[in-house]
C-alpha cells in the first residue's frame, strides 16, 4: 500500500501540477517534438528517465552540496545523465536519434528537470525524489503523446508513423491509418499546430476543473 | 493608451459600416465573375454560409445572444474578404477549414469582434497556404485563356465533387506573382516573362482589372469616410518604394512597382484588409507607420520569401506590432504638452 505522501506525489506529477499543461515548463520539446506519437513518446520517456535519475542522484548527495554552488552541481549531474541517454540512443536507436537530433542534448536545458531537482530533490528523501521525477516525467510524456496523437491524426491522418525508427524495420506495418486518403492538414504538423493544440489542451483542462468545481459547489444565483 | 475608437452614432453602427464595406466590394466581384467565370459566386456563397454557421455555433457555446452579433455583418465581411483572397473552384472543404480558422480561432477564441489581435481573413489565408500549397496556387484562368470556363452549375459540381473527368489544368493556372517567381529563378529575361499570355498590360491578365475595381470600391469607402486615407496611401507607398528600389537595383530580376501594385492582393489589401479597424493601428501617425511597414514587408516576402503573395503574412506580422506602434504614437492631448505634462 502506498503512503499518503507517495500518492500525493503521483497525483501532483500526473495531473495537479502537470509540467506540460499546468506549470507550462519544458515548452521547447513539448512544442517542437510533439508532431507525431513516436517522437513524442521517445522524447517523453527519455526526459522521464533523466528526471527520475537526476532527482534520485541529487537527493542522495543533497547534504554534501554547498548551498551557493548547488545549481552548477545539479546541472553537471543532469548533463552526465543526458549524455548517457544521448549515447545510448545513438547506439541502439540510431534512426530515432537522427530524428530527435538536438532535442536529446537539450534535455539538459529543459527547465522542468532543474525545477524538480531544485524544488523537490534537494529537500526530500531519495525514494520520494525518484518517484517525483518519474511521475513529473510521465506527466509531461502524457501531454506530449496526447499532443502528438492529435497533431498526427489531424496533420497526416495516421498514428504511430515512423515507429520503425524506434523499433527497427519489423515495425514498418504497425502504422495505423486513421483516415484513409487524407490530404493532410499540414499546419497541424508545423509549429502553429503545436501552439494551437497546447492551448486547446490547457483550455480543456480548465473547463474540466470548472465543471468539477461547479458540480461540488453549485453557484448560488444572485438574489435581486 | 487609447483603444480603437468606438462607433456610437446610430447611423454609423457596426452593421452599417460592414454593409458599406460589402457594397464597396461589389464592383470587384462583378469584374471577377465577368473575367474569370462565375466560380467566385460559389466561393462567396460557401464562405458566407460557413461564416454564419461557425459564428452562431461559437456564440451558442459561449451563451451569448445570437441576434445582435450575427446581424452585425462582421462575419460576412470576413467571409467575403477570404473568398476574394482564395482561389475559386477549390474543393468545398478548403473554404470550410478557412472559415473555421477565421471565425473560430482568429476571432471568437480571442473574444469576438473587437478583441482579435490578428486579421481573421488573413489568419485563415496563412493557415490554408501553409497547409494546402497545391490547392492554393491553382487559380481559375482568365476566360479568354482557359480552354473551358466552368459555368455556374459546373462550378458547383467542381467545388463539391471535384469535377471527375476534367483536369484542373483545363481551367486553372498559376498567378502572375507565382509565374514571375518561378521564371525569374530560372533566369528568364524580363521581356520573355512579360510576354507570357498570363500577363496583361501591367499585372495579370484580367486580375489587373479586378484590382482596379477594388481600387474604385476603396475610393468609395474613403469618400464615405468608412476608412481614412492614411492606411491605403501608406501601404501602397510602402509597396511602390520598396519595389521601385529593388527594380532600380536589379531590373532584370525584380518586377517594377506598377506590377506589384496591380498583382496579387495589393489593392484589396490596401483598402479592405489592412484597414480593418480592429487589428490596424488607430492613431494617425501609427496608421502611416503600420501600413508602410506592411507594404514594405509585402514586397520583401514576395521577392525573397517562399510563397507567391506576401500581403497576408505582412499584415499578420504588422498586426503584432500594432500595440507597440499605438503606444508610441499617441497624439498630443489638447492643452497638454508632449509627454503628458500639463
Amino acid at each position: 500500500m502506498l503512503s499518503q505522501d507517495a500518492r500525493d506525489i503521483i497525483y501532483n506529477g500526473l495531473w495537479k501540477q502537470n509540467p506540460g499543461i499546468v506549470q507550462i515548463l519544458g515548452m521547447c520539446p513539448t512544442l517542437a517534438i510533439s508532431n507525431n506519437v513516436v517522437n513524442a513518446l521517445s522524447l517523453g520517456l527519455a526526459t522521464a528517465f533523466v528526471m527520475a535519475m537526476s532527482n534520485g542522484a541529487v537527493a542522495l548527495v543533497r547534504n554534501l552540496i554547498p548551498h551557493p554552488v548547488r545549481i552548477p552541481v545539479f546541472i553537471l549531474i543532469i548533463a552526465v545523465l543526458v549524455t548517457v541517454v544521448d549515447l545510448a540512443m545513438d547506439a541502439w536507436a540510431h534512426p530515432l536519434f537522427l530524428v530527435l537530433g538536438i532535442f536529446i542534448p537539450l534535455i539538459v536545458t529543459n527547465c522542468i528537470v532543474l525545477a524538480r531537482v531544485e524544488a523537490f530533490a534537494s529537500k526530500r528523501s531519495t525514494t520520494h525524489s525518484i518517484l517525483d521525477g518519474a511521475m513529473m516525467g510521465l506527466g509531461l510524456t502524457g501531454v506530449l503523446v496526447t499532443l502528438g496523437a492529435v497533431r498526427e491524426i489531424i496533420g497526416k491522418g495516421t498514428l504511430l508513423s515512423g515507429i520503425d525508427l524506434a523499433l527497427g524495420p519489423m515495425a514498418k506495418d504497425w502504422v495505423i491509418p486513421i483516415i484513409p486518403h487524407y490530404p493532410g492538414l499540414l499546419i497541424a504538423i508545423l509549429p502553429p499546430g503545436a501552439f494551437i493544440g497546447l492551448g486547446t489542451l490547457i483550455a480543456l483542462r480548465n473547463v474540466l476543473l470548472e465543471r468539477q468545481a461547479t458540480a461540488a459547489h453549485p453557484r448560488v444565483p444572485a438574489t435581486p | 493608451m487609447n483603444g480603437s475608437p468606438y462607433i456610437l452614432r446610430e447611423r454609423n453602427s457596426v452593421t452599417v459600416v460592414m454593409l458599406k464595406v460589402l457594397a464597396a466590394l461589389v464592383p470587384g466581384v462583378i469584374a471577377h465573375a465577368w473575367l474569370f467565370g462565375p466560380g467566385i459566386l460559389v466561393s462567396l456563397l460557401l464562405c458566407g454560409a460557413f461564416a454564419i454557421g461557425f459564428e452562431a455555433f461559437v456564440l451558442l457555446m459561449r451563451g451569448i445572444p445570437l441576434k445582435p452579433f450575427l446581424s452585425d455583418g462582421s462575419a460576412l465581411v470576413t467571409a467575403a474578404l477570404l473568398a476574394l483572397a482564395l482561389p475559386t473552384l477549390a474543393p468545398w472543404w478548403l473554404y470550410l477549414i478557412g472559415m473555421f480558422f477565421a471565425v473560430v480561432i482568429a476571432k471568437q477564441l480571442y473574444g469576438g469582434l473587437g478583441q482579435n489581435l490578428f486579421n481573421p481573413a488573413m489568419v485563415a489565408y496563412a493557415a490554408l497556404i501553409v497547409s494546402f500549397p497545391v490547392y492554393m496556387t491553382q487559380w481559375a484562368s482568365p476566360q479568354d485563356l482557359a480552354n473551358h470556363t466552368p459555368s455556374l452549375l459546373e462550378a458547383f459540381d467542381l467545388v463539391f465533387s471535384g469535377g471527375g473527368s476534367i483536369s484542373p489544368d483545363a481551367y486553372t493556372s498559376a498567378t502572375v506573382l507565382d509565374t514571375w517567381k518561378t521564371q525569374a529563378r530560372l533566369g528568364k529575361a524580363v521581356a520573355d516573362i512579360r510576354g507570357l499570355p498570363i500577363f496583361g498590360w501591367a499585372g495579370g491578365r484580367g486580375s489587373e482589372i479586378v484590382a482596379l475595381m477594388y481600387l474604385g470600391g476603396g475610393l468609395l469607402l474613403l469618400w464615405n469616410r468608412v476608412i481614412t486615407w492614411h492606411i491605403p496611401a501608406a501601404f501602397l507607398a510602402g509597396i511602390s518604394v520598396t519595389a521601385g528600389v529593388l527594380h532600380g537595383i536589379e531590373p532584370t530580376r525584380h518586377a517594377d512597382a506598377l506590377f506589384h501594385l496591380l498583382s496579387g492582393a495589393a489593392l484589396l489589401g490596401a483598402f479592405f484588409i489592412a484597414t480593418d479597424p480592429v487589428t490596424a493601428a488607430s492613431t494617425p501617425r501609427g496608421k502611416l507607420i503600420y501600413a508602410a511597414l506592411a507594404g514594405f514587408l509585402t514586397v520583401i516576402i514576395r521577392t525573397f520569401g517562399g510563397y507567391p503573395d506576401g500581403v497576408a503574412f505582412a499584415i499578420l506580422l504588422t498586426n503584432v506590432a500594432v500595440p507597440f506602434i499605438d503606444a508610441y504614437t499617441q497624439p498630443r492631448v489638447f492643452g497638454h504638452q508632449h509627454g503628458g505634462k500639463t
